[in-house]
Parts: structure tokens; sequence; C-alpha cells
């Protein structure tokens, strides 16, 4: 018989990632509702330690699974790991982020669990005792509501980002269980982590993002939109355009074939909104647009309009929110 | 080296989406397109398959029309293409990726390639599952790739930054974009794609039924979303406009 509502909890660099917290806060709901208890899952090498605190994001129990070969994320290690643990305690759901991670890990683990996995969710909800999960589809062209019936744990990933973070418990431990981890053969051997040194935020998971497409006019433009981003502390962006124009790398895509993004404010600067380019950021709380052809088809989604030359608006806009931000 | 690739047909990405009348994704009057990820898988096989020699297969699964994605593999250059016919109703990655890899495991290989995700489903879920079934490594959301005789050694994006990592073949990659620009077919290439072999399968050729892979997933119902409401223009020349904005942003959309 399976029970408890499952979620992993993903580290980078050593600290737990804001998705985890989102997803704690969605299952704490779902579980009370099932009367179920929620556990967290944390793999990895030297990770007791955060495990406790995991409680005031509603865990009741984290299952921490330390393992030397843990220590980076591999896809064998962490699905052995994580697989063979779902066999043992047989959870009724097991979420996870739609990250890099998240997503290669909820795949693997599912089908070596022969379970039905739903990807990239926005919301769930529980009806008639069934769990039902909202996903776009087309990159958010369209919505659709999905369901595991009968295959066991049910898995999802959720977009992170969207899912609202419960207020923490202070001081709400959870019970910590410690589980014996075999990572296995592990066949991907790491042979190097490049990271981009970089302050600002993650584009999927960033509260604000500046973004430009081919009113940029060429790479050595996209300063200005960094300086605006490093004032408010927001990601910056590109349309397929520019990557396709070779101006910035693939990594910055907004869009159907680059990354789909839902931040509070969404300022486009020369992107002219393509319909795969609103695909992408569509579901944005509020969406800025700054670009001089009044008849651009980005003005049609944007809340806020300025028709006009970004080389003459970015700067302001710039200028503008470091005074409103000082002030406050 | 023998290399297979993974594809999938899909929607074009500059499709409008809409419902039918019975609620369901209206496929009337839509274009359709080799989807792009797997494209780049196609290109980057070819390329693998210049250098080392060898031979691309091609494989899908679903309706008659795939044939056309497949045939436009073929134009690009790969050797043969396999459909395997499953024209069911209801469907999930893990009924795709059973079938696929049932007819795989039929098949000689040392590589294979599928697209990281598809851009209709988004749900990049197939290649995964199919490594799974066969038991081989998966790496996915290679950006660059050096294949070797008995292995292969990836960059793969993971946020903020890449990581390179090795296997050992025979293995699965997943394509994402920026691994390569894929190739136009030519003229001669469209036209020998017409007499290179195109298998069709069925379910029964590779002894299976319906039931074996029903889908664990049941989609329940499909809706579009809220349209935006309309914005508004600030007028004014951009310096005003600019200030009048960051002004609204705050007091207006309690945003920062």
């Amino acid at each position: 018989m399976a029970k408890g509502i499952w979620v992993f909890v993903e580290l980078r660099d050593g600290k737990i990632k804001k998705v985890t917290y989102e997803l704690l806060s969605a299952a704490r709901k779902v579980a009370d509702q099932l009367g179920e208890e929620l556990c967290a899952v944390l793999p990895g090498k030297g990770v007791a330690e955060l495990a406790p605190a995991l409680g005031e994001y509603g865990a009741d129990k984290v299952y921490v699974a330390e393992n030397e070969a843990l220590e980076n994320y591999t896809t064998d290690g962490y699905t052995n790991v994580v697989a063979a643990l779902v066999k043992e305690y047989q959870p009724i759901a097991f979420l996870m982020g739609y990250t890099a991670r998240g997503r290669d890990l909820a795949v693997q683990v599912a089908q070596r669990l022969e379970t039905g996995l739903m990807t990239d969710c926005i919301n769930v909800e529980l009806e008639n005792g069934q769990l039902i999960f909202t996903r776009p589809i087309y990159a958010g062209k369209a919505f659709t509501k999905v369901a595991c019936p009968e295959a066991r744990p049910i898995m999802a990933t959720f977009r992170p980002n969207v899912l609202p973070v419960g207020a923490p418990q202070t001081g709400k431990t959870a019970e910590v269980i410690n589980v014996s981890a075999s990572p296995g053969d592990i066949r991907q051997i790491i042979k190097d982590i490049v990271r981009q040194v970089s302050t600002r935020p993650e584009l999927t998971e960033a509260d604000v993002i500046v973004s430009g497409g081919r009113g940029m006019k060429g790479p050595e433009n996209y300063v200005i939109l960094e300086a605006l981003a490093d004032v408010v502390g927001a990601a910056v962006g590109a349309s397929r355009a520019a990557v396709d124009a070779g101006w910035v790398p693939q990594s910055m895509q907004v869009g159907q074939t680059g990354k789909t993004v839902s931040p509070v404010l969404y300022i486009a600067c020369g992107i002219s909104g393509a319909i795969q380019h609103l695909a992408g950021m569509g579901s944005s709380k509020c969406i800025v647009a700054v670009n001089k052809d009044p008849e651009a088809n980005i003005f049609k989604v944007a809340d806020y309009g300025i028709v006009g030359d970004l080389f003459q608006a970015v700067p302001i806009l710039t200028e503008e929110f470091k005074k409103l931000l000082a002030s406050s | 080296m023998k290399i297979l690739v993974c594809m999938k047909q899909t929607f074009d990405t500059e499709a409008k989406i809409g419902l039918d009348s019975s609620g369901k994704i209206n496929r009337q009057g839509v274009s359709l397109i080799l989807n792009p990820y797997d494209e780049f898988a196609v290109e980057e096989a070819l390329r693998i398959k210049e250098k080392h020699g060898g031979e691309v297969t091609v494989i899908s699964a679903g309706n008659p029309e795939v044939q056309d994605a497949l045939r436009q593999a073929l134009a690009m250059g790969a050797d043969k293409a396999v459909l395997i016919s499953s024209e069911m109703e209801e469907i999930d990655e893990y009924t795709t990726a059973t079938i696929l890899a049932k007819a795989i495991s039929g098949m000689e290989y040392d590589l294979i390639w599928g697209g990281f995700r598809a851009v209709d489903d988004g749900s990049a879920q197939v290649a995964g599952r199919i490594a799974e079934i066969l038991g081989i490594p998966v790496v996915k959301m290679v950006n660059q790739v050096e294949v070797g005789e008995n292995k292969a050694v990836a960059t793969c994006e993971i946020e903020g930054g890449n990581e390179v990592i090795e296997v050992s073949l025979p293995a699965m990659l997943t394509a994402q974009k920026g691994l390569n620009e894929p190739r136009y077919p030519s003229m001669k290439g469209i036209m020998q794609a017409k007499k290179k072999p195109m298998e069709k399968k069925s379910l029964a050729d590779l002894g299976m039924d319906v039931a074996q892979v029903a889908p664990k997933v049941k989609a329940l119902s499909f809706f579009m979303p809220s349209p935006r409401a309309a914005g508004k223009i600030i007028e004014g020349e951009v310096p005003e406009a600019a200030t009048a904005l960051v002004k609204a942003l705050r007091e207006e959309a309690k945003i920062l």
C-alpha cells in the first residue's frame, strides 16, 4: 500500500534550491488533504545538516542518503539510490523540479519503476481523491490537465518559480532518517564542471528578466541590458533572433526552443514578439516592452509599452530604477 | 559505427494552437515538421558518420504521415528509416519509449541519438526511458561532443554552466540547441531519399499488443491560456515615458 508524498531536495553548491521549497509548500497542502505524511529525499555527501530545517517548509521526515559517490550529481548514481528508496518505501506521489537535474532524474526513476511522469507542471490539485496536474503544452500555447490513475508512484516535475512558497515555520524540525545509499556502477564519468561566473540569478528562477532581441543590433550592446539587470537583480535573456545571430549563447534563449520563464517582471527590449518567443514568456506576471515599431506583436501581450529607441530608453530605466530602489 | 536516431514529428513552432469541437488540440491544417531538437540529433549523427564511417538509421513511432519527417532525415543523408505504426488514440511517453526500445533491441547500434525534448509536449522523457529499458547510459542536453572508438565525451548544459561527461558506447545522447547547424537537404538528397529503405512495422510485428504499452498518464482535458488584458502604451517622448513607466511599475503594478 503506497503511502506518503515525496519531494526531491535539489542542491546547488551545497545549498537547497528554491524550487525545493516551492515543491514542499505545494506538497504539504496535498499531503494534508490526503492525511499523508510529507517526506523529503536528500541524497548527497555531507548534506545531513541541511535535513532538519526542511521541517520549516513542511517536511515531516527527511530520508538522507549519504555517500562519497553522491558528491556530484550523476544520472546513474542518483537514479540507483533514489529508485531503490522508492521501491522500498513506496510513496503515493514523488515531486521534483523541472530543472536540468530534476528533469533528468525523474525520467530515469519513472522508467525504472515503470510509472507515469508528468513534466513541467504548474499546478496540482486534489479532485475526488485523484491528483490532477496542470501542464503547458506547445510551450504554453495551450494547457492540459493530466493524471496518473493507477501506476505508483505518481511522478511529476514542476516548473521553478511558479508555485508559491509558504511562510516557513521557524524552529520546526523534520525527523531525519539516515538510509543506506548504493550508487552502484556510475557510467557517466564527470570530466569537468564549468560554471559561468555570474552574480545574476538563473533565468528560470529569476524574479526579473531583462531580455534583448534583434533590436539590440549586436552582441556589444548587451552591456546596457546587463547594467539594467544588475540594478534590479535580474537575469538577462534573449530572443531566438539574437541567439541565432550568434550574439549571445543558447543558454540565454527564452522561447519554444529555449527556456520557458515566469518571472514577476519581464522587460523585453527590441523583441518583436514572435509566437515562439511569446510562448516562452507569456506566463510572466508583468510584461514591459520597449520597441521602436508600434505595430510590434510584443505590444499585444505587454502590460506596459514604450514605443521608442531602446538605446535611449534602457539607460534611463536603469537610472530611474536605481533612484527608486535607493529611496526605498 | 552504427548510429540510430529517434525522431518525432511535431507541429511547426510557428503554428497557432487551438481546440477542436471535442475539446482536443486541433490538428487540422497545422503544418508538421521534424522536431527541431531531433534535427540537431540527425545532423550530429551524420557528422559522426562522415568522420568515422558507418550507417545512420532514423526511427519513429506514429501514424503514416510521420514518413514525411523520416524522409526529411533521409534527404539530409540518413541511410534508412524505420516507422513503427502505432495508431493508438491514447499514448504517453511510456508507450512510445516501450515501443521504440522493443524495435531498437532487435537492431545493431553503437550510439543512439534523440532530441533532448520535443517542442510539442516538451516532456523530455522518451530518450531517457529508452536508455533505461535498453540498459545503456544516457547523457542529456548535449551541446558539444567528441565520439571515439568506444566512448563519447559530451559537453552538456546544466543550470549556470556546462558539464563534460564521458560514457562508454553504446550510449544514448540527447541533442540540445547549439550542438550544430543542421544542413538543408539538397535536391540530390531529396531525390535519393525516395529510393532509400523505409521499413514499416506494426506492434504485432514486434510481438507487442496495445495492452502492453497502455499509457500510465491520461490527459483529462485541454484548455487555452486566458488572453492577457490589453496593456497600455506609455505616451510621450522616451525620457518621460521611461520615468513614467518606473513609477507605474511601483505604484500601479505594485512590483519592485
